[in-house]
């Protein structure tokens, strides 16, 4: 065989790109279609909703899909905003940072005025630089790192939710002041969300007279067990947790800790309230105390936002829906106030126009943080999160 | 073979996969709510699909251990044609020139984000082509790929951010970088072999993405680092989507560069002692190569490129964080180097270009891309384990060898 | 030095260790007779917890309790999980046995993608509870923070598991065959000995071994999911080349050492960094023995 290396590759390559480019454009013109036969006299405004809709975190990405879509059919039906239609440009990021990125020039390239997204934090700093760029206004109904705001670094970002250091602060008094703790071990889950806030709230502890961190550690998420920290809390002398992160691991630990018979509160963050760690970790959730969203569920347009939901959809809605559902009022309300779609006009709308939503009366300070929007304790009591007043 | 007995066997096929799939498929158990869903229509389906399936599996066995003349008669007539075709250098060249001409047109025949996904492509083309050259070349099994990746990454991140270092000089001193890191991990893993060798440099990986996730004072922890600066082109002032277009470009002159600069490796001196190293090390140590530096310059000269590539993806992503290095970044581009043939250029190029653009396309699946992924991986390496290309190793004797003639066309 | 504390990290790392161990006996096998690192393998560890939630969900139901859900459910896991592991070895590994190793290896990590994603899609993404099977005695109560029931079984099952694995591959003549396979493949098949037959065998006798690590530590933590079977998979890998790959005893003690070294190193030192130590320690001893603790040492043919 005396064939000189790569004989018959760059033919196979050409083969290749050629099948390749005929399926690539043919997909490319399935996308294009439906836009331009729904165009009408104005262009429509087109609201972008990006967030992780498969994979692991898909339970958090999808209600805030629903939400926007209940929002826009409504003011679809009355007219739209000032004539013109609203158009949802829906797109996946499984909430991975890099995938994040190619979404946010994906909305752009098809002409996002605004977005509705991201959902996780680390997604959303990825993709915040590119609407930064293409001056485009993005709001989170859960992106909760405290440097989307705080850094400066990006006066086109908005957000429905309190940050994380607000969530730390309450956690902190809470544990300090209610349940007089002292000694507090602070764990997290080396992620994005769970270390950030595990890091603050070590550090208002630190600041504070009243009590002392006195172990602070990062688990390994989906180890084979966490006896080894769990023993080592116990060690610790620790009179209460503070944990960082989501319920899984939230839910391995309390159980681990309660079967070896250790009964010290657990204190933990809006990623463990959620039914399903009560569901999961079963008899062992009860007590565990978690901060979430103030509860707006008798808020009379949460009602209605609810009810549609059930409508629609047939079952209750997800996490963050009333959350994405006032991000969606609030967009739609500025394109209406400031009668324009371009960046200076949305943004100027946003800082000094109220709006009436699900959430309550709000509006957004100079930093992109919801005015009005904060969190509460709570505490698995009788197989339920209650709030703790 | 009797077509009674193929029935037969495609029955058992099926009934024993309805059977293995009996609990996981029909049976699905609520332990929150306590409510058992029984799918029992899925069992059928199962069957019948199995059924099929077997038939199409054991044509396709026989005719790859058989060899494509003894079942079917159309492929060895076409076979030597085909191999008079590729063989035929007129054509090689027009094939190339096609080739370059698309890649040059890419941002304007596609969409935005399409030429964005095409970069990555060529960022991953980039990093495999330097994992082919310990794994294909050298044969030493490295698991902890990423690590090289991250060093670049991280490499121009922190540079630019404590030291305003630009991106083109970020560019070789990443590279550089990468290659003291791939040194730093060849030295005590000189006397491993194999599967060894994979664990640990496996171990090496995750040490380099734990070590980002928890020394914040180093590297941001776990929210990593944003507003990475993208390159500067010559002084042009560039809004984001021209930018992306020229990072593209920049990368098919890096993808250029490398291929070049991989195949004049691939037949030097030493890259000749890699592959002696790769067939048989006791024996290259016998005929008088350095192994050690053989070793060690695999290490390092294959973790230049991901390096490199590193630099490239910050620039061009403008925010890191140790979630962009997990296993799964190595295991895909180790992949990349095997499905692409070991060895083989070409194959490597390939091979990105369809692994990486391959999930995003089969979006229209969405939740199935995974799984359909994971068995494409099984039948391509059942049905061809040399890899799409078949890597040719350039031959200096005159006569044939024994191997060549066993090996087939 | 506080003693209860040092008792309750080294039980700790045992229950670790011995789950490891049951995943590695696994690999080593496979490892030791077809020289494949067996990428799947925590694939079927976490596919026999799933069965025997499937099994547990479906008897509670049915109104039966107690013991007999118990044996039951391990004993599906068990069935199941070596069924997995015999068609895997058939579809994804048998047609590849001339083929380069590395290709076999993308096959495995194919399998291991394809089943994580398959119970996914079937299943749920969701983690599930898993029932704790078996009841924390009153008696036990007092030493509740140094060892639980669950982890007293976990590691008499280990125990038995070696003892009857050992007498298998020792007395028996599979076990011999085993061995002369794993010897020289060649030499085996001259001798007579039906070498398809023998790496079947080993596939099946790893699955269960795996399967029931599965069901104990699901029944220990109390839930599970389908990723589970990544990491553990992992662990019992680094488990196996720690002890040496291709022995036996040698897995176990690797599972074990690996399982103390983690527990200890979290309880004096840090979590931050556990998997860091544990890589580091592994790179340590291949410094000094590059076959692992008990792993033969290789003797080059030239």
């Amino acid at each position: 065989m005396n064939v000189r290396i790569s004989g018959r590759a760059p033919l196979m390559a050409a083969i290749f790109l050629i099948a390749f480019v005929s399926l690539w454009t043919a997909c490319s013109q399935k996308e294009g279609a439906p836009v331009a036969s729904e165009q009408k006299n104005l262009p429509p405004i087109k609201i972008a909703v990006v967030g992780s809709h498969s994979g692991d975190l898909a339970s958090y990405g999808i209600p805030s899909v629903r939400a926007a879509q209940l929002v826009v059919d409504q003011r679809n039906a009355a007219c739209g905003i000032a004539g013109r239609r609203i158009e949802l440009l829906v797109e996946d990021d499984v909430c991975k940072p890099e995938l994040a990125a190619n979404a946010a020039t994906k909305v752009i390239g098809d002409g996002a005025q605004v977005v509705v997204g991201h959902i996780c934090s680390g997604a959303t700093k990825a993709a915040l630089g590119i609407y930064k760029e293409a001056r485009l206004v993005a709001m989170s109904p859960s992106a909760t790192n405290p440097a989307l705001t705080q850094s400066g670094e990006y006066p086109n970002f908005f957000r429905t939710i309190a940050s994380d250091d607000a969530q730390a602060r309450l956690e902190v008094d809470f544990v300090l002041g209610r349940l007089k703790a002292q000694k507090i071990a602070v764990l997290h889950d080396k992620g994005d969300y769970g270390k950030g806030l595990a890091e603050f709230a070590k550090g208002f502890i630190e600041a504070d007279p009243r009590g002392a961190v006195v172990l602070f550690e990062g688990i390994t998420p989906g180890a084979v067990d966490y006896s080894a920290v769990v023993n080592k809390i116990n060690q610790s002398g620790a009179q209460a947790v503070i944990y960082g992160g989501y319920h899984p691991e939230a839910s391995k630990i309390v159980s681990q800790m309660r079967k070896k018979a250790m009964t010290i509160p657990f204190v933990s963050d809006d990623g463990v309230k959620d039914d399903t760690f009560i569901k999961v970790a079963g008899e062992f959730a009860e007590g565990v105390y978690a901060t979430g969203p103030v509860d707006t569920t008798r808020n009379p347009i949460a009602i209605e936002a609810v009810a549609a939901h059930k409508a629609k959809y047939g079952e209750d809605p997800g996490a963050f829906f009333l959350n994405a559902y006032a991000a969606t009022l609030a967009l739609v309300n500025a394109f209406e106030k400031a009668c324009a779609t371009d960046y200076d006009a949305i943004v100027k709308a946003l800082r000094s126009e109220w709006v009436a939503t699900p959430l309550g009366i709000i509006r957004f300070d100079e930093r992109g943080d919801a005015i009005g929007v904060g969190f509460a304790m709570y505490q698995v009591q009788g197989g339920k999160y209650a709030e703790i007043k | 073979m009797d077509p009674k007995e193929e029935i037969k066997k495609s029955f058992i096929a099926a009934i024993w996969f309805m059977f293995l799939t009996f609990p996981i498929m029909v049976v699905r158990v609520d332990t929150i709510e306590h409510t058992v869903t029984w799918r029992w229509e899925r069992l059928i389906w199962v069957g019948a699909a199995f059924f099929l399936l077997s038939f199409i599996w054991r044509r396709l066995l026989d005719r790859k251990l058989t060899g494509p003349s003894a079942t079917d008669t159309a492929p060895a007539h076409a076979a030597p044609r085909w191999k008079h075709l590729t063989a035929d250098s007129r054509l090689k060249r027009p094939a190339l020139a096609a080739a370059a001409l698309f890649f040059l047109a890419v941002p304007l025949l596609f969409s935005w984000n399409k030429t964005i996904l095409v970069t990555n492509a060529l960022i991953y083309v980039v990093i495999a082509l330097g994992l082919n050259i310990v794994v294909g070349l050298a044969g030493q099994l490295v698991l902890g790929y990423v690590a090289f990746f991250a060093v670049g990454a991280y490499g121009y991140a922190l540079l630019n951010l404590h030291y305003a270092v630009g991106f083109w000089s970020a560019l070789p001193i990443g590279a550089a970088l990468a290659a003291l890191f791939g040194l730093l991990l060849g030295f005590p893993v000189l006397r491993l072999r194999g599967d060894y060798l994979a664990i640990v440099t496996l171990g090496f990986g995750e040490i380099i993405r734990i070590v980002l996730e928890n020394w914040n004072e180093l590297s941001f922890g776990p929210s990593g680092i944003d507003n990475i600066p993208p390159p500067d082109f010559f002084g042009l002032i560039l809004n984001l989507r021209q930018t992306h277009i020229a990072i593209y470009y920049l990368m098919v002159v890096l993808t250029l560069l490398t291929i070049l600069v991989v195949s004049r490796l691939q037949h030097s001196r030493i890259g000749r002692s890699w592959e002696a190293l790769r067939e048989d090390e006791t024996a290259a140590q016998a005929m008088g190569i350095d192994t050690t530096r053989a070793k060690l310059s695999a290490f390092a000269l294959g973790a230049c490129w991901a390096g490199m590539g590193g630099v490239v993806f910050a620039a061009k992503q403008k925010f890191i964080n140790p979630g962009n290095f997990t296993i799964w970044e190595s295991i895909l581009v180790l992949c990349i180097v095997v499905l692409g043939g070991m060895g083989s250029i070409t194959g490597v190029v390939l091979a990105a270009l369809v692994l990486v653009i391959l999930p995003e396309a089969l979006r229209v699946f969405a939740d199935y891309r995974w799984l359909v992924f994971g068995a494409m991986l099984v039948l391509v390496m059942v049905f061809r384990p040399e890899g799409l290309v078949r890597a040719r190793r350039r031959v200096y004797a005159f006569e044939p060898t024994e191997s060549d003639k066993t090996e087939g066309p | 030095m506080n003693w209860d504390y040092l008792l309750s990290l080294f039980m700790g790392g045992l229950t670790r260790g011995s789950i490891y161990a049951l995943i590695a006996l696994g690999y080593t096998m496979v490892y030791g007779i077809i020289s494949l690192i067996n990428f799947a393998h925590g694939e079927i560890y976490m596919i026999g917890a799933f069965t025997a939630l499937i099994v547990i969900g479906v008897l509670t139901l049915a109104g039966w309790n107690g013991m007999a859900i118990l044996l039951i459910a391990a004993a599906a896991a068990v069935v199941y999980a070596a069924a997995y592991g015999w068609t895997m070895e058939r579809i994804a590994y048998r047609p590849l046995r001339r083929a380069p190793r590395l290709s076999a290896l993308i096959s495995a990590i194919g399998m291991s993608l394809f089943l994580q994603n398959y119970v996914r899609m079937a299943q749920t993404a969701n983690f599930l509870p898993f029932p704790n099977l078996i009841p924390d005695f009153a008696c036990l109560k007092p030493v509740a923070h140094i060892v639980r029931a669950s982890e007293i079984v976990i590691y008499a099952v280990t125990a038995l598991v070696m003892l009857l694995l050992t007498l298998l591959v020792k007395f028996t003549r599979m076990g011999k065959a085993m061995r002369a396979t794993a010897q020289d493949r060649e030499m085996a098949m001259l001798s007579g000995v039906d070498v398809d037959q023998v790496i079947s065998l080993t596939f099946i006798i790893g699955s269960a071994i795996a399967a029931i690590g599965g069901v104990l530590i699901a029944s220990h933590v109390g839930q599970i999911n389908f990723y589970i079977g990544f990491l553990a998979g992992i662990k019992a890998f680094v488990a196996a080349v720690l002890g040496g790959i291709g022995s036996m005893p040698g897995a176990v003690l690797g599972g074990l050492v690996l399982g103390w070294t983690e527990s200890f190193f979290t309880g004096y030192v840090s979590s931050d960094y556990e998997d860091v130590f544990a890589f580091l320690f592994l790179v340590g001893i291949l410094i000094f023995r590059p076959s692992g603790l008990l792993g033969r040492k290789q003797t080059e043919k030239v």
